[in-house]
């Protein structure tokens, strides 16, 4: 197995580990985690996949520089809206009915 | 030459004005648009303009080469959602002016999330690789979300979390699958993957993730269950901007992918299949919308059901004939432009009514007729063109939708169209039957600003006269599409 | 040739404008509206007599511009259209006037007058279409124009009303509109040509055309209320007198069998109708409907019911007409149009000013009326022997020509039809006008009224007795020019001799 691959694999097994996390838990702090972890995922994918044979490809360093940048922006709106709502409900999670 | 400043105009302007109202007095903020609306408009009639004259164009961002330059494409498919966006976001934004008036808090933010949400969206239409289309669908999706949960009710908050969770799964699941594309082509252009695509097991991989997201994010049945409180509890500008545009700006990407993609790539069922959730998503959102006690509700899950229509477009447009494909292609898009104006028309319209009557529920409509017949005369128009009844939008693109299904053989379709045009018309006229009761002889209803009334009014008309004049923008739609010969 | 274009579309404008300016004119101001309304009204009718002169001599009046590419919207006059296009035009002039007076008082007027413009509009649409998809526009902006004159009152009985009036005219309109589609893809943009268009298709297609035109009957047959879709036309009843009398004695029922003759005549072509077999099973229906419809009549006490179920009935002499092969019967059904619309608006006039006046809604409470309201009582006498078919009114006309052509026709069946029908029609006619010349008042009146210096308001009466004057001369006089009669022969001799 090249290098790229293990890369790739292992993001692939991120994303997975993030997607278990991000449907199986209800607390929106893990599942805002497992978010982050799926984007890392991705973004390893991304990296990874890219380096096979052609040196460096400097086009997939700007798309997750910029990934990261709206992975953050996510993550800072989630926390905002999760913070008012802990506030105003006392609740961590969502309430079931749809 | 002209011409020159326009295309990146659409969305530096927007950004920059989005920064601009950060950093002056709330009371200043409603009034930036002032500044903001005569320059997009302009600026989208002289892209309408360049599109005439010129013929669809390709713009280099900073004069750099793709791909570490940014293109963008401003085709005939392009400058049409362009325009539908300026048209329906001036007049939602004339709209917030006078209605958060009563919501100071909110108001102050709803500004700087309403242009990022306009450069956001002008950035998808633009944009001409799968890359760009993320960062757009990010930058849409982000301020979406930040403006459902303005309202800062813990209704609100939890809609606003759930339709977060949805976005961002969505936006990973399609990230994933461009990383993929990447990998395997090399490229990240539409241009570029056309030339390059073939069928093997990474594309259908990529090709799943991606549709899967932007399922997701159009809010499909049955991946809808975010979309009504969202739309439904949002404050009234908002629910008409999201409604109208928001889910459009995925269910864009979902069609310019597929054209570039789906024929040679993904096998035919694939097709099938999302006409098939359309279907489900026609009935569904049609049931669920007649059973609704809440205006807004129902307006929301008539939202559903619209959605359905137009992923009519797929099975209509993959493997049928020249003409079923062009005519599958027109119909949608007046389904898609039709439902923009009307349902921005039946959320203006609906929260005008609830403002009248002080109440969401339907049932506290009694005898509105009466007192305040315009709020419901613009209702009424939106309703028409949902409907399907003609003179309108929404006549006319069923009308093309039903001629491509006949053509191609696909009479199982026509029950869809059949049977969702009547749906609509129950969960409609539920609404009138309620307001053409006689209830209390006084007047006890708030008049509505003005404002509100003439905005909501503007987007109806337009919603029935799309149908009559639709010659034109189908022509102009055409331009540049893999269409736009014959 | 744009002078024309301009009148046509002046035609259609007059009632779309006066729609318009009505609702935007504030619920108070009464004398405005009804200055504009009968303003417009009149325009029209004299644009429309304009029109009617030029088709006579053969001009041309066109309108058309594309809606997407292989669609247009077309209208055009025709001597078909414009026969109904003039009866509307005369019968709104007198509905308004009636209107004004009927609803002096009532709320919701801005309202009522601007649908019923709108209506009118549709209705014109209707007749100008020069092709089915505009037809197919005017025919659901009917559908939708009426709803809210049908809810009108507000009541739970008439929401009801409006409930199943939608089911009806919602379900059929989408029928249409399939039919309509499909024979777009099959022949392209379907416009009216006498003679039809499609028989030149291919004899393999023949089967599904014959389904076709049993969609778009049934689609259209909803509105010209059919057996067994007529239920909803009874029902509807519950709106107020004048909208009674011109959408359901007028505008909606004859747009359905406007709709069936444009379908045979201009669509399929009467031969190639005739030679697909089709119009065999549509005389069977028409003769089932008269006869159906006449038998409930004789069993209903509300006066409007009766004369809604007698509606039933008389429009599908129209619909007879057009099944039977030869220009004499095309030519009864036709002039029936004409006679039918001025016979039955002037029996729900008299039926609105009994219950207006006088409160009366049942015919058991009928007796004495005559005495009470001498000229409303003969205008009434008028419309119903006319509807009996007795010479020299206008009915009898229509039925003269109706038998004549079942004989040409061979379908001496329908003669058996017709007079069956007769009897039936005097069988619940003439009881009313017993009971209104002959029978003495014995108890005050349910709630008697004195409206102005007649018997009843001028308002009121005024329109009742020119329609049945109408009514009348057209009968008598049915041999002089531009006499319906007239008129429907001219059509007859366009349509039979391509």
């Amino acid at each position: 197995m090249s290098g790229s691959l293990i890369f790739a694999w292992s993001g692939v097994l991120l994303f997975g580990l993030g997607l278990f996390g991000f449907i199986a838990h209800r607390h929106l702090l893990r599942r805002l985690l497992a978010f982050n972890i799926m984007g890392s995922g991705a973004f390893l994918v991304l990296v990874g996949l890219a380096q096979d044979g052609r040196g460096v490809d400097p086009l997939p360093q700007a798309m997750v520089i910029t990934g990261i940048v709206v992975a953050v922006a996510s993550t800072a709106l989630a926390l905002v809206i999760f913070r008012r709502w802990y506030r105003t409900s006392g609740r961590t999670d969502l309430p079931e009915d749809t | 030459m002209i011409g020159l400043w326009s295309v990146p105009l659409l969305f530096a302007l927007p950004l920059a004005l989005g920064i601009l109202s950060l950093l002056v007095t709330p009371a200043w903020r409603p009034r930036l648009i002032f500044v903001g609306l005569p320059l997009l408009v302009a600026a989208s009639a002289d892209v309408l303009a360049q599109l005439v004259l010129e013929g669809p164009r390709i713009y280099r961002l900073g004069d750099w080469e793709a791909p570490l330059g940014i293109n963008l494409v401003a085709d005939g498919l392009a400058v049409g959602m362009i325009l539908m966006t300026t048209l329906v976001a001036s007049l939602c934004a004339l709209y917030a002016r006078v209605y958060l008036r009563d919501y100071p808090a909110s108001s102050s933010f709803f500004w700087p999330l309403l242009w990022l949400l306009w450069a956001g969206m002008n950035g998808i239409w633009l944009a001409e690789d799968i890359f760009n289309l993320y960062v757009g669908l990010e930058v849409m999706g982000l301020a979406a979300v930040g403006m459902v949960a303005l309202r800062a009710t813990p209704q609100a908050l939890a809609a606003a979390m759930r339709y977060l969770l949805a976005a961002l799964l969505g936006s990973l699941a399609y990230l994933l699958g461009v990383a993929l594309l990447y990998a395997t082509y090399g490229t990240l252009s539409m241009a570029g993957l056309q030339e390059a695509a073939s069928p093997n097991p990474t594309t259908h991989v990529a090709l799943a993730l991606i549709i899967l997201g932007l399922l997701l994010k159009t809010a499909l049945f049955p991946l809808h269950a975010w979309l009504p409180p969202a739309h439904g509890g949002a404050l009234t500008p908002v629910s008409a901007l999201l409604s109208a545009l928001v889910i459009k700006g995925s269910f864009y990407i979902l069609m310019r992918i597929w054209l570039v993609l789906g024929p040679e790539v993904t096998p035919v069922f694939t097709a099938q299949l999302l006409g098939v959730l359309g279907a489900g998503a026609v009935f569904y959102g049609g049931w669920m919308a007649w059973r609704q006690h809440q205006l807004k509700q129902l307006v929301a899950y008539s939202t559903v059901a619209q959605i359905g229509y137009l992923f009519l477009f797929f099975p209509l447009v993959t493997g049928t004939g020249p003409e079923a494909a062009r005519l599958a292609w027109d119909g949608t898009l007046m389904m898609l432009l039709a439902h923009a104006l009307a349902k921005a028309a039946l959320f203006l319209s609906a929260g005008n009514l609830i403002l009248a009557v002080g109440s969401s529920q339907i049932s506290h409509l009694v005898g509105i007729s009466r007192f305040r017949p315009m709020s419901l005369f613009s209702f009424g128009l939106a309703g028409v063109s949902l409907m399907g009844l003609p003179p309108s939008g929404g006549f006319t693109g069923k009308w093309l939708l039903l001629h491509s299904a006949i053509l191609s053989g696909q009479w199982w379709w026509l029950i869809v169209l059949f049977l969702g045009g009547l749906l609509s018309a129950a969960y409609i006229f539920k609404v009138f039957r309620m307001s053409f009761r006689e209830g209390p002889q006084i007047d006890r209803s708030i008049t509505p600003p003005l404002t509100l009334d003439v905005t909501a009014l503007i987007l109806a008309s337009a919603a029935i006269l799309i149908g009559l004049t639709a010659h034109l923008p189908l022509f102009w739609l055409r331009l540049g599409s893999p269409f736009g010969a014959g | 040739m744009a002078w024309n274009a301009l009148i046509l579309f002046g035609v259609l404008a007059t009632s779309l404008v006066a729609s318009a300016v009505i609702f935007l004119l504030a619920e108070s101001r009464h004398t405005t509206r009804s200055v504009f309304n009968l303003a417009a009204a009149v325009l029209k009718l004299l644009l429309v007599g304009w029109i009617i002169r030029g088709v006579y001599q053969n001009a041309e009046y066109e309108l058309r511009f594309t809606i997407i590419d292989g669609v247009d919207f077309i209208l055009h006059a025709d001597a078909l259209g414009m026969m109904f296009v003039g009866l509307s035009s005369l019968l709104w002039l007198f509905t308004t006037i009636y209107a004004i007076g009927y609803l002096e008082k009532a709320p919701n007027r801005s309202r009522f007058f601007g649908f019923f413009s709108l209506c009118v509009a549709s209705t014109v649409g209707i007749a100008l279409a020069g092709n089915l998809f505009t037809f197919l526009l005017f025919y659901e902006l009917l559908t939708l124009s009426t709803y809210p004159l049908v809810v009108h009152r507000g009541t739970r009985e008439s929401l009801r009303a409006g409930q199943i009036y939608l089911y009806y005219t919602l379900g059929g309109g989408a029928l249409l509109l399939f039919g309509v589609v499909a024979l777009h893809v099959l022949v392209g943009d379907t416009e009216f040509v006498p003679g039809g268009v499609l028989s030149g298709l291919d004899p393999a297609l023949h089967p599904l055309l014959i389904g076709i035109f049993l969609m778009m009957v049934i689609g259209l047959g909803v509105k010209a209320a059919l057996f067994p879709l007529h239920a909803w036309l009874p029902m509807a009843m519950v709106a107020p007198a004048p909208v009674s009398a011109l959408l359901h004695a007028v505008a909606v029922v004859k747009a359905g069998a406007f709709g069936i003759a444009r379908l045979v005549y201009d669509v399929y072509g009467i031969e190639f109708a005739f030679s697909l077999g089709l119009l065999g099973p549509l005389a069977v229906a028409a003769s089932i409907t008269i006869i159906y419809g006449s038998v409930r009549a004789l069993a209903q006490d509300d006066l409007k019911k009766r004369l809604a179920f007698s509606t039933i009935s008389q429009v599908s002499y129209i619909i007879l007409g057009i099944s039977l092969f030869g220009p004499v019967g095309t030519l009864g059904g036709l002039v029936h149009l004409l006679h039918q619309g001025l016979m039955k608006i002037t029996l729900f006039f008299c039926a609105g000013n009994y219950a207006e006046t006088l409160g009366v809604h049942k015919i058991s409470e009928l007796d004495g009326a005559g005495q009470r309201m001498p000229a409303t009582s003969v205008a009434f006498t008028l419309g119903a022997f006319g509807m009996i078919g007795i010479p020299p009114m206008a009915g009898f006309i229509s039925k003269w020509y109706l038998g004549i052509g079942a004989l040409e026709a061979e379908m001496h069946w329908v003669l058996g039809v017709l007079i069956l029908s007769s009897l039936l029609n005097a069988a619940y006619f003439l009881p009313i006008l017993y009971r209104i010349w002959f029978r003495r008042r014995e108890r005050l009146w349910c709630e008697e009224k004195v409206l102005g210096r007649f018997e009843t308001s001028g308002w009121l009466l005024v329109p009742t007795l020119a329609t049945a004057a109408f009514a009348l001369i057209a009968g008598v006089l049915a041999g002089m020019p531009f006499s319906p009669l007239y008129w429907a022969d001219l059509i007859v001799s366009r349509e039979y001799l391509q």
